[in-house]
């Protein structure tokens, strides 16, 4: 069976931690938002900011690590391709058809996947920075002569709240499409990801 | 092992107790060098020849009090403590005690002597009164320290000289004050002196305030930080820092935002000393991981807001309402009644009507910028409109002055003159053949109360609802015991009626909601069913 080592271990801490503090800052922002009351809104309010300069931190080494290695070219955008992955995912998935997409180390991401992640880390995520950077300085702001109004910002930090939500949900699913169910995931885990004997035969 | 460390150091025994002795030694005699001496002023009032005869009357002690301080009684003159009136600077509204009505015993002329029992002086019964009187000046009344001190309603502003019935026919015996021994135990200002008028305004203990009763005359920490008996142990001067008999502090037109920092020495201040922000600064908050945030709050929260979880918390009920058109309903033989609630507490009186009380209070929340407008006499109240505001709080959130404060809304109902569409000041308080308190009759109280006004009456009586908010500032818990967050960042919560800003946690916007939980309500059905699908379709 082939086996490619397509995500490093910063790659997996990196993804992981991130996902801990997406999955608490969802789960606290929303608390926040007023949706539910799980741990009240004061500690709500002291997890979410804490995560959020934890994941700011993170990003400032993620960025640093995509420019250093590289990896930035991972998320080039292209279209090439993109008719056939998602002809499978609306189609050849249900007939078990083996993924058209053969990862590599130089594109471990199908078009459809990269342009996803690209459109969280280029509009989802600054959405969030932007507006939680907003949020928490807003008096800073007023006393710099910045009067927005604080309605607004809460409204787009929701709404990119709603975006980094939905894609999340999708996210979960999707791992669950490579050559087998866990495939994906346990890449994630291991840094290997297991090929298949299909894709080979392809 | 501790009788193990004693025994070791019993060797030094001999040794610790000349150490002792020698330090005893030294002790006595650095008392035997400077002799006792009172530490808290520079002058024993026992000691001053002045003071020491018998005196009649309080205008005797104050003439003693004029031989040195000169210059007292013409600086009382210009307070409102003495002149019971006040022109508010911002509308021309002619305030002061004399001047306005409330809500509770409703209002003084006609009932002076009575209500005079606070004035800082003597003998104001009637309008005849000498308000250019020095030696009426009543200076026992805030400076005794010995708390014998006491002035009773019914006679015009003097204690008792002899031991006499208060009220007459009460049975209750008022013992004669020893002015010798009052004015030459004379001193500061305390919390008792203070208390004794402002403790118990609107006829007893708490009824007014709801942030200030007897309970403050020594408090422990959980009630108020600052006058902690055993802590800080402030005065009311500490705050209200008086110059030249001026207390600062206002009712009329309170300091609702002091944008101002802490106030510095030897820096000219002329604002209110009395605030939070005049010691605490802009940035009070310093340490913890919300400090940022809690100080972020400064802008738009007044202190109180947070800082005074509750009023009436020392035990010690405040009226939440007073349903004056209830009064007059008497017992079997004509007797006026009184009904108490479970604890002892009166609720229902023939001379006042029903009253609800309230302990630990949630106070009610608004936005404030200090503007206060009375409904006086004269003014034109309407019943068909509703509620009348006693007094209106001007503030909202735009105006750039207002900041959301703790309020006591205090309700009730009283009579007014639905044919001139007036409130009125009923003669309330007397032995004559009108008050009400003894006569029972709304017509001739009021008709008397008008005249003594100069106001014009119809002859009709009817009640009109009334309210009057009391911002609150007294009662300062212990930081650990202030509002948190959670009480006001929720849907329901304190802040639930405050309009005009976006409270995380309260508000959120309902469209947004809809569209945000359709997409990833949608995201979450789609990704089901290609998921249902692959599993149906699965190869076995």
């Amino acid at each position: 069976m082939e086996r490619i080592y397509i995500f490093t271990r910063f790659e997996r801490f990196w993804h992981w931690t991130q996902a801990l503090l997406v999955i608490g800052m969802m789960i606290t922002g929303f608390e926040i938002h007023g949706t539910y009351n799980l741990l009240g809104f004061e500690k709500a309010h002291e997890v979410h900011t804490l995560a959020a300069w934890v994941l700011i931190t993170l990003w400032v080494f993620a960025i640093f690590w995509h420019f250093i290695t590289g990896e930035w070219r991972q998320y080039i955008p292209t279209m090439k391709n993109a008719d056939v992955v998602l002809r499978h995912y609306a189609w050849g998935i249900f007939n078990g058809e083996p993924h058209p997409f053969k990862v590599t180390r130089a594109h471990k991401h199908n078009p459809l996947q990269a342009q996803a992640y690209l459109g969280v880390k280029l509009l989802i995520n600054p959405i969030l920075w932007i507006s939680g950077l907003a949020y928490l300085y807003y008096n800073e702001l007023a006393a710099a002569g910045q009067n927005l109004d604080l309605a607004t910002i809460a409204l787009i930090h929701t709404l990119g709240a709603f975006m980094m939500l939905a894609f999340f949900i999708a996210h979960v699913y999707l791992i669950t499409t490579g050559h087998t169910v866990t495939t994906h995931i346990k890449a994630m885990i291991t840094g290997w990801e297991d090929a298949g004997e299909e894709h080979g035969k392809s | 092992m501790h009788n193990q460390i004693s025994n070791r150091w019993a060797i030094f025994k001999p040794l610790r107790t000349v150490l002792i002795c020698a330090a005893i030694l030294a002790q006595t005699a650095f008392a035997a060098d400077l002799p006792a001496v009172k530490m808290n002023s520079t002058a024993d009032h026992s000691k001053f020849k002045e003071l020491q005869q018998s005196f009649a009357t309080g205008p005797d002690v104050t003439k003693a009090c004029l031989t040195c301080h000169t210059e007292a009684a013409k600086q009382v003159h210009r307070t409102k403590h003495w002149t019971w009136e006040f022109i508010n600077p911002d509308n021309q509204q002619k305030l002061g005690k004399k001047n306005v009505i409330n809500n509770f015993c409703i209002s003084v002329p006609s009932n002076t002597a009575f209500c005079s029992s606070c004035h800082v002086g003597y003998g104001w019964k009637d309008a005849s009164f000498d308000f250019k009187s020095e030696e009426n000046v009543d200076c026992l009344v805030c400076h005794d320290t010995t708390g014998s001190y006491r002035k009773l309603p019914g006679l015009a502003g003097h204690p008792p000289y002899k031991d006499m019935e208060i009220p007459p026919g009460s049975g209750k015996i008022a013992k004669a004050v020893d002015l010798t021994k009052v004015a030459q135990k004379i001193g500061k200002t305390s919390r008792d002196t203070c208390g004794a008028c402002h403790f118990f305004g609107g006829g007893g203990d708490g009824v007014k305030h709801g942030d200030m009763d007897s309970s403050l005359a020594s408090p422990d920490k959980e009630l108020d930080v600052h006058m902690d008996s055993t802590g800080l142990d402030f005065t009311c001067g500490t705050c209200h820092q008086t110059s030249s008999h001026e207390v600062p502090g206002s009712r009329y037109t309170p300091v609702a935002r002091d944008k101002d920092g802490a106030h510095i020495r030897g820096k000219e201040d002329k604002s209110n000393p009395a605030t939070c922000q005049s010691c605490h600064g802009q940035s009070p908050h310093k340490d913890g991981q919300q400090a940022a945030k809690l100080n972020h709050h400064t802008d738009k929260v007044a202190c109180q807001t947070c800082h005074i979880p509750a009023i009436a918390r020392g035990g010690v009920a405040t009226k939440m309402s007073w349903d004056w058109s209830t009064a007059g309903q008497l017992g079997p033989e004509g007797k006026p009644i009184l009904k108490k609630d479970n604890k002892g507490r009166v609720i229902y009186d023939s001379k006042k009507g029903d009253f609800v009380l309230g302990e630990n209070v949630q106070p009610e929340y608004a936005w404030f910028n200090g503007d206060v407008t009375y409904t006086l006499l004269g003014d034109k109240v309407d019943k068909s409109e509703g509620v009348t505001h006693i007094n209106k709080l001007g503030g909202s959130a735009s105006d750039g002055m207002s900041m959301i404060w703790p309020m006591k809304v205090f309700r009730g109902s009283q009579p007014y003159d639905p044919v001139n569409k007036t409130l009125v000041t009923p003669h309330t308080a007397g032995a004559d053949d009108t008050a009400y308190w003894k006569n029972f009759g709304w017509e001739k109280a009021i008709e008397s109360g008008m005249k003594v006004s100069g106001a014009e009456f119809s002859g009709k009586v009817d009640f009109v609802q009334t309210d009057m908010s009391w911002p609150i500032t007294h009662m300062v818990a212990p930081k650990e015991k202030a509002v948190g967050c959670n009480e006001c960042h929720t849907k329901g919560g304190r802040l639930d009626k405050i309009e005009g800003i976006y409270i995380p946690g309260r508000d959120a916007n309902g469209m947004l909601n809809l569209l945000g939980w359709l997409a990833a309500g949608g995201t979450l059905a789609g990704v089901s069913l290609h998921g249902l699908i692959r599993f149906l379709r699965r190869k076995a």
